[in-house]
């Protein structure tokens, strides 16, 4: 099967053509707005299927940043058929930078020059046929938007499959061509995975991954050369980026027009008050508390009723006809505590989660993201951190896995490692059912208040922990602030509803697996040894429990099912309800049941301690993983799993403690 | 002494509402490439839209672009 691959800048419309290309066809659900890892769907175009790649948005295709390299690697390693490149055309001069980095790689490209409706509101004039004739490449117009011009583009790009390619020399300059003369010679002489022209241009540029490439698998001769042009302290890499720069410029003086000045947007008077140097802050703070609140009458409230309600009353009617056909004890108490009263526990958060996904998609469709990152910017610096981390952070209070990829757009090393460490801080979707039940238990009347303090306590605690890693484990500078702040859109609901299905989707499915198996497991501790009582402390599971939970005394829940409960909440955070459920209100198939079971056994206090150490303490397995993954380190990996633990507990502890000395 | 009458400075010394045109950049290789492919390069027509605590706020042919002022200051612009 053939594959097209698309690039391009960030908000130049790629996932939105990308949806509009493969409809319902494809697969991994994305944070929105973030292609993180490489997304793929199917389209089938003239009888013919394809495979579509959507690469992560990029302004380069140099080597400065994870999302870069990922991009570039496809390109080069993965060999697509053809690539199709989204520019978008209100922002054409910067968006072809990366296209002419694509054509000096010597790849098929074609051109979607999207937004077109956007660019002729603002009078930006463009001669396609002359652009097409200057680059050397197809151009299609499309408004991905409208889904126009969709099937123009499948036509074009895959006719180009079968066609040679259309060739533009890439101009250099006399100095460049001499310095590229002295390198190819050199490259003849063996086989290498990427274009030999290409090479030569990275090996002048001094591109650090192709250097290694080459001390790796270069010649003797041409790594002395490499070595030679490395040691030499000359502008030409300067000299090859505007080069570069300069073929864009000439050919967009001869095709394309706009109007001298653009008038004040919509998006400037927006800008003006939410970027304002008083009232950024509050009003972002003010707009997450919205969120939140927002999130908690709709998803718990109103929907979250109906779906206890639901959950409540097939538990009732499956414990009915259980009891009817006499069904073997070990058989009802597995699917009435285990099933009912652990996965069921969870599921009754679904709403919730669901809402809160769907106000964070479409803070993040709307390009406020750009802007909260900007106004925290400054704050950021002070701690010693990258105002870009913001992102990465706020991305997290979705799901921590996500929240860590999306920290690939920071260059800095330093800045990588620490905003990779603290995201665990952001409260994750899945740790909202606990607080959840907590909340319904002994704060029902704050619940909006007490979801956003807790959140908020997450971000302080990152920029905290984040300030003293940027002073002991990864000292030096932050690298410079520099982001683009895309115009705000309205978000179209048919992306905000995929991204919030996908979400459901993959909470669905892990309640069905992860947990159903920490729970069935525990479950099987709980009636263990056989004749116990199940889920007593007499059980293994107890026995466990109660080996464990005196280290919890001090912060005031020294249960052995609170120990256990957190011990399960390592393999996924939403197993910690599932085994509150199953150990406090055992024999039980109502969701409600298990508030009032906890009101007798936390107070208001060891309830808060509770809830903060489940906000801190070890991140779930997922995240773990995938620090080890970003990290390419086991160290650090096992390092976020105890570090967390520790803040955790010493938190809980403090707040236990003094809690008690104030008198609640 | 050609550029006599011609006014340099740098792009963290223009306030709120001025424009300028890039006329060099005096920053290592590495800044310079992602000033370029974020559209800062020499001959570039670009109007401050914030510059009081935080990065600044360019326009760049209707596209808004953050930037901390360290990277600024080494921007070169002539009005």
């Amino acid at each position: 099967m053939d594959t097209i691959a698309l690039v391009g800048n960030p908000n130049s419309g790629k996932t939105t053509l990308f949806n509009a290309i493969t409809g319902s066809n494809q697969h991994v659900g994305n944070w929105p707005g973030v292609t993180v890892e490489k997304k793929e769907g199917k389209v089938k175009y003239n009888n013919k299927e394809y495979n579509i790649v959507d690469l992560p948005g990029t302004y380069s295709l140099g080597a400065f940043s994870e999302d870069e390299i990922v991009a570039r690697d496809f390109i080069l390693k993965g060999n697509p058929d053809v690539v199709i490149n989204v520019i978008d055309a209100t922002n054409i001069e910067r968006n072809l930078y990366l296209t002419a980095q694509l054509i000096e790689m010597g790849t098929k490209v074609v051109l979607a020059l999207n937004m077109m409706d956007e660019a002729k509101a603002k009078n930006i004039e463009i001669d396609l046929d002359k652009l097409s004739k200057e680059l050397g490449v197809p151009i299609v117009a499309t408004i991905a938007s409208k889904k126009q011009g969709i099937q123009d583009l499948l036509k074009s790009a895959t006719e180009y499959i079968n066609y040679e390619k259309m060739i533009k020399p890439f101009t250099y300059t006399e100095r460049i061509k001499n310095e590229l003369e002295s390198i190819m010679p050199l490259l003849s002489d063996s086989e290498y995975i990427y274009p030999k022209n290409w090479l030569a241009i990275k090996i002048l540029e001094k591109d650090k991954e192709i250097i290694n490439y080459i001390d790796k698998n270069g010649t003797e001769n041409l790594k002395n050369k490499v070595n030679e042009i490395q040691s030499i302290d000359s502008d030409l890499e300067l000299e090859i980026i505007d080069n570069r720069y300069n073929f864009v410029g000439d050919i967009l003086s001869h095709s394309v027009k706009r109007p001298a000045e653009d008038q004040l947007s919509l998006t400037d008077k927006i800008d003006k008050i939410v970027t304002d140097k008083f009232w950024g802050i509050p009003i972002f703070g003010l707009i997450m508390f919205i969120v939140f609140q927002l999130t908690f009458t709709i998803g718990e409230g109103f929907l979250g009723g109906l779906v206890e309600g639901l959950i409540g009353t097939l538990g009732k009617y499956v414990e009915e006809v259980l009891l009817n056909i006499s069904a073997p004890t070990l058989l009802t108490s597995f699917i009435i505590d285990g099933i009912f009263g652990g996965v069921g526990a969870v599921l009754v958060f679904v709403p919730l989660i669901v809402v809160l996904y769907f106000f964070l998609g479409i803070l993040e469709d709307t390009g406020y993201m750009a802007r909260a990152a900007y106004v925290m910017d400054g704050i950021m610096r002070k701690l010693g951190l990258h105002g870009k981390t913001f992102i990465s952070m706020i991305i997290g209070f979705g799901c921590n896995v996500p929240g860590i990829m999306a920290t690939r757009t920071l260059e800095n090393k330093k800045d990588r490692m620490i905003a990779i460490l603290i995201n665990p801080f952001m409260s994750c979707g899945a740790r909202i059912p606990i607080y959840m039940l907590f909340i319904a238990a002994f704060f029902p009347n704050n619940g909006g208040l007490v979801l956003f303090s807790l959140y908020l306590l997450g971000i302080i605690m990152a920029l905290v922990v984040g300030k003293i890693f940027s002073k002991t484990l990864f000292k030096g500078e932050s690298s410079d602030f520099i982001m683009e702040l895309p115009p705000y859109r309205l978000p179209s609901i048919t992306s905000v509803l995929r991204n919030m299905w996908d979400k459901v989707w993959d909470f669905l499915h892990r309640a069905g697996t992860v947990i159903f198996v920490v729970v069935s497991l525990l479950w099987v501790l709980s009636i263990l040894p056989y004749g116990v009582e199940p889920s007593s402390q007499g059980s293994y599971l107890g026995k466990i429990g109660t080996v464990v939970a005196p280290i919890f005394k001090p912060a005031g829940f020294g249960s052995w099912q609170a120990a256990v409960s957190l011990f399960s909440g390592i393999a996924a955070k939403e197993a910690v309800v599932g085994v509150l459920g199953m150990v406090y209100a055992a024999g039980s198939s109502d969701p409600s049941a298990l508030a009032v079971e906890l009101q007798s056994i936390f107070t208001p206090l060891t309830a808060v301690s509770f809830m903060v150490m489940v906000l801190f303490y070890t991140p779930c397995a997922a995240t773990i993983a995938t620090v080890k993954k970003e990290t390419n380190s086991y160290k650090w990996a096992i390092f976020i799993s105890i570090y967390t633990f520790i803040i955790g507990w010493i938190s809980a502890v403090l707040v236990y403690q003094v809690g008690t000395l104030l008198g609640f | 002494m050609e550029n006599l009458y011609i006014e340099q400075s740098s792009l963290s010394s223009l306030k709120k509402g001025e424009c300028g045109k890039i006329c060099g950049i005096s920053a290592g290789c590495n800044s310079r490439s992602r000033l370029c492919e974020l559209g800062l390069n020499k001959g570039v027509l670009v109007k401050i839209v914030k510059n009081d605590i935080g990065p600044l706020i360019l326009n760049i042919q209707g596209h808004k672009l953050a930037i901390g002022k360290g990277l600024a200051s080494k921007i070169i612009i002539e009005r």
